[in-house]
């Protein structure tokens, strides 16, 4: 148990298994490294955790309004847990527009942190409220804690050099210390972090660190809560070394590790979009791990730069999201023509068009699997979570070098901007697939094919090996051809090699029995929510299993078999129903039930443990 | 050994075994076999060799070409050799590109390859239409262009395709006419030498669709009096007899007689001077430029690009993959 060397530490400590926090506030009030601190502090500390942040695309939208509240959820636990939480314990509201914004989510009785110093006449008008939320009964039925938090951060930072203005940016510090108290959490991680972050500006340092003790302390001294509450580390996890991990940064690394496995430098040709950005910036940052990194002119120029780079010998690579992914389109068609290896990774976002982009969605399957002219058939690979990215991303970069095709890698604003630990893995366990070019002209014929479908990789620089390769149809010699029969058995290759990729995938395990009446079939992010409905339904005596895909095209051997012994199969997604189209397709011997939601948000725990107690009641 | 053994490569070295099928007369014939003697004359490595191309007539140039050659989609060539180049800087990587192709639909990427100054040369075929989709006007044809897609006439201002490399601040730029094998070679021979991205301009004769256009400056008949050459260290004169010359003024670029006129030094010349010069022929009576315009050193992209990475490896050792997963906070469970 964490002991807690404040003066007057006597307030009751209630031990609790799991908390869901939220952080809410003006997207300029820095609510997501608020959240992103909680979460690192809780994972050293032992806990389980997931997190959601949810925040407007705009960096500044004007402040105090509704439009600009940004917000962090996370649930921290002593338990295995598979999600961030339906409705939060505890909301953290910065300013009004915060509170209004949030308040419905805040689960019945919960507590409110409120910044009273943040709700004067002007404040009201931005966030369009006429009355004070404050005052007026909005909050009866929560525990309210008010705290001038406005006040409080200048009055810890009265001997600070820093202009009142940068005293008051604190703020979230102080925040962050008075929910670490309230949490019984240790300070040591957020101030080795604020060393490390504002090395330049030892002011900064050190007034953040105060802002951070103050909140801490004030949470003693003042008495605001009736207690503290502790949640013990999770003794749930397996034995192993963990890092908290972020989606995209898992990405990143299993580029790294792929390019790395497969013998290649991995060239990266990318161009910034939400919330795929991250990774190009990661990847900039691993040069002395013989990364290439371009940031090209445009998503068509970056798609083509990392096809250029697989055409000279290395591992050509793209990161975009949707709008991007619509506009690589043609050049994805040119790499699947001339047969090169490329990972396209698509961290999916809600659209159509713009769309939201920061909020998630999966609703580009259909443009992963289908959405090229042309008979055009590429291998869809999808992550579920930050913990298994690493791997996948790995997994894509194999089979684009072993079946010389590109491979479309999908995930979301879920997975890219969510957290949890992240049991590492040995890198050893990983089998190698190192790619051998040809270099030997004996009877060498440039669309020959090996046992796999795929056609033998040359590099230019090798002599005697000339060839000249494009979009043009070819035949074996690859000599462009027109001709009929040439086309059809050239489409067949493409199609075939495609297909054969299902070889070299996992059939997916079944988490319940492997009969009954329903199956739950997942893929992408909502692995963690399925994994709490269908614990929470047994909980409640419903049998129900639970299957999720991360290779969706071409699908694993043996589903047929698996969806056979089941009444029903019913598919969440965060989508009009895409993946039950694909089903449909393929399978339409099995009774497939879509169940979507498009709200930017993930489903709910509850929501899908209703929907399949609605089902099997029929 | 005192005496390495090297085979000298041909001219037919070059050739590759496709039929070409460019229409019978078109300029693309010319370009192409100045290309291959000058590869064999200059002691080109076929396998070393990367011809990039687009979409159009002209990019159908690297199936002829006994080289390595990618064939890739329109417009996008630039960005495609951008990334043969980075992986491969050994490479020496031509871009074969049209008007439409580089002009209209890859603009873009044309500008930016120019402004990263990636060590590359390009040919951009410029026969003022479009010829593969049959004979719409282009982005070099001239105001009032009839064709089939402007019946009365295209009401947009054309590029001038010099200017354009210029203003995006590219470090070689030239221009060169189909016919003349000799003045092509030798352009080709300046650009391949450049470090850095080599513009060419070559005005290209599409006989189906805009036959002869250039004739008004390029015929033998005119061609001394209405193009002026740009050779490094020689006056820029022009003129059946060599006795007209140009010359810069405050205002400028001048005509003068051949004792005033200024000798050309595209290596020191600045970019407005180059620029005056692009504009010359705005002046349909006065001369068209042809030869080198700009050539100059700058920082090169891929050189740099490799450095970086050269230079974070030697600063921090080669990275290993576990001690990429294994960084950060980790903790230890069990």
């Amino acid at each position: 148990m964490t002991k807690i060397e404040t003066p007057g530490a006597d307030l009751p400590l209630q031990q609790l298994e799991r908390v869901v926090i939220r952080f809410a506030g003006d997207s300029g009030d820095g609510m997501q490294i608020t959240g992103n601190q909680f979460t690192q502090t809780s994972a050293l500390f032992g806990n389980d955790l997931a997190t959601l942040p949810d925040f407007p695309a705009e960096i500044r939208a004007p402040a105090g309004t509704r439009p600009g509240v940004s917000g962090f959820q996370l649930q921290f636990s002593s338990k295995d847990i598979h999600t961030p939480g339906d409705a939060p314990d505890i909301l953290v509201a910065m300013n009004p527009a915060a509170l209004v914004v949030n308040l419905g989510d805040l689960k019945a009785g919960g507590t409110v942190v409120v910044n009273t110093g943040a709700f004067k006449t002007n404040d009201l008008k931005k966030a369009k409220l006429d009355k004070n939320p404050l005052e007026d009964g909005t909050l009866d039925g929560y525990r309210v804690i008010p705290v001038d938090i406005n006040a409080r951060v200048l009055d810890a930072l009265v001997d600070s050099p820093l202009k009142t203005k940068e005293k008051s940016r604190c703020k979230n510090f102080y925040t962050l210390g008075l929910m670490y108290w309230l949490y019984s959490r240790p300070l040591e991680p957020t101030i080795t972090w604020l060393h490390e972050k504002f090395k330049k500006r030892p002011e900064l340092v050190e007034a953040n660190v105060i802002a951070l003790k103050a909140g801490f302390n004030a949470g003693d001294i003042r008495e605001l809560f009736q207690g503290q509450y502790e949640v013990p580390k999770t003794d749930e996890l397996p034995a192993g070394t963990y890092r908290n991990m972020m989606g995209n940064d898992a990405i990143a690394m299993g580029l790294v590790a792929g390019a790395k496995m497969a013998g290649l430098t991995p060239v990266l040709g990318s161009y910034p979009i939400t919330p795929a950005s991250t990774i190009l910036e990661s990847l900039a940052s691993y040069k002395h791990f013989g990364v290439v990194t371009m940031q090209m002119e445009d998503e068509i120029a970056a798609i083509c730069a990392a096809i250029g780079a697989s055409f000279s010998g290395s591992l050509g690579i793209t990161s975009t999201s949707g709008p991007g992914m619509a506009l690589k389109t043609e050049a994805m068609g040119l790499a699947i023509s001339a047969e090169y290896p490329l990972v396209i990774i698509n961290i999916q976002r809600a659209g159509p068009s713009t769309g939201m982009p920061t909020k998630v969605e999966q609703s580009d399957l259909l443009q992963a699997v289908f959405g090229r002219n042309g008979d055009a058939p590429v291998p869809v690979i999808s992550c579920s979570r930050p913990s298994d990215a690493f791997q996948l991303t790995i997994d894509a970069c194999r089979i684009a070098v072993q079946y010389m095709t590109p491979v479309i890698l999908l995930s979301d604003n879920f997975i890219a901007n969510g957290a949890e630990p992240w049991c590492l893995p040995d890198i050893e366990s990983f089998k190698p697939f190192p790619v051998v070019f040809k270099t030997d002209p004996e009877g060498h014929q440039t669309f020959a094919r090996n046992e796999k479908g795929a056609r033998a990789w040359v590099k230019p620089g090798t002599p005697k090996m000339e060839f000249r390769i494009g979009g043009l149809e070819k035949d074996v010699e690859g000599n462009v051809s027109y001709d009929a029969d040439n086309h059809q058995a050239m489409t067949n290759h493409r199609h075939n090699k495609v297909a054969a990729v299902a070889e070299s995938i996992p059939t997916p395990e079944l988490d319940g029995p492997d009969s009954g009446d329903l199956l739950i079939l997942g893929w992408g992010s909502t692995v963690g929510i399925l994994t709490q409905a269908v614990e929470t339904a047994r909980e409640d005596g419903v049998s129900v299993s639970r299957m999720h895909l991360t290779h969706i095209w071409p699908f694993p051997k043996g589903l047929d078999e698996i969806f056979s012994k089941f009444k029903a199969i019913m598919v969440p997604e965060m989508n009009m129903g895409q993946l039950t189209r694909i089903l449909r397709g393929e399978m339409p011997q099995h009774n497939f039930i879509p169940f979507t939601k498009v709200t930017g948000q993930p489903f709910l725990t509850t929501e899908v443990v209703a929907k399949i107690k609605n089902v099997l009641e029929g | 050994m005192t005496d390495t053994a090297t085979t000298t490569l041909t001219k037919k070295d070059f050739v590759s075994d496709q039929e070409v099928r460019w229409c019978p007369g078109c300029g693309d014939y010319a370009i192409l076999a100045a290309m291959q003697k000058y590869m064999a004359d200059s002691g080109a490595d076929p396998a070393n060799t990367v011809f990039v191309s687009g979409i159009g007539c002209s990019s159908r140039f690297p199936y002829y070409m006994n080289t390595y050659g990618f064939h890739t989609i329109h417009g996008r060539a630039p960005a495609v050799a951008t990334g043969v180049k980075v992986a491969n800087p050994d490479l020496s990587v031509w871009i074969v590109t049209g008007d439409g192709d580089a002009l209209s639909i890859g603009g873009n990427h044309l500008a930016h390859i120019l402004r990263r100054n990636l060590n590359v040369n390009i040919l951009l075929f410029n026969n003022e239409i479009y010829g593969l989709t049959k004979g719409q006007y282009s982005p070099t044809s001239p105001v009032g262009t009839k064709k089939k897609s402007t019946p009365l006439g295209s009401v947009d201002r054309p590029f001038n395709p010099i200017a354009f490399a210029l203003g995006c601040n590219a470090t070689f730029v030239a221009r060169s006419v189909d016919t003349d094998a000799k003045h092509l070679t030798r352009i080709f021979a300046a650009a391949d030498a450049h470090q850095g991205t080599s513009f060419i301009e070559i005005l290209q004769n599409c006989v189906i669709f805009n036959k002869d256009f250039y004739n008004k400056v390029v015929d033998r008949s005119v061609r001394a009096d209405m193009t002026v050459d740009l050779v490094p260290g020689e006056k820029i004169v022009y003129g059946a007899d060599k006795d007209k010359g140009l010359r810069f003024t405050a205002s400028g670029l001048d005509t003068c007689g051949v004792d005033d006129a200024e000798v050309w030094d595209p290596s020191t010349a600045t970019v407005s001077q180059a620029f005056a010069i692009s504009q010359l022929d705005t002046d349909p009576d006065t001369p068209k430029p042809l030869g080198i315009f700009r050539a100059v050193d700058a920082q090169i992209y891929d050189e740099s690009v490799r450095e970086q990475v050269e230079e974070a490896v030697s600063a921090k050792g080669e990275g290993k993959i576990e001690d990429l997963v294994y960084s950060g906070d980790c903790w230890t469970v069990g």
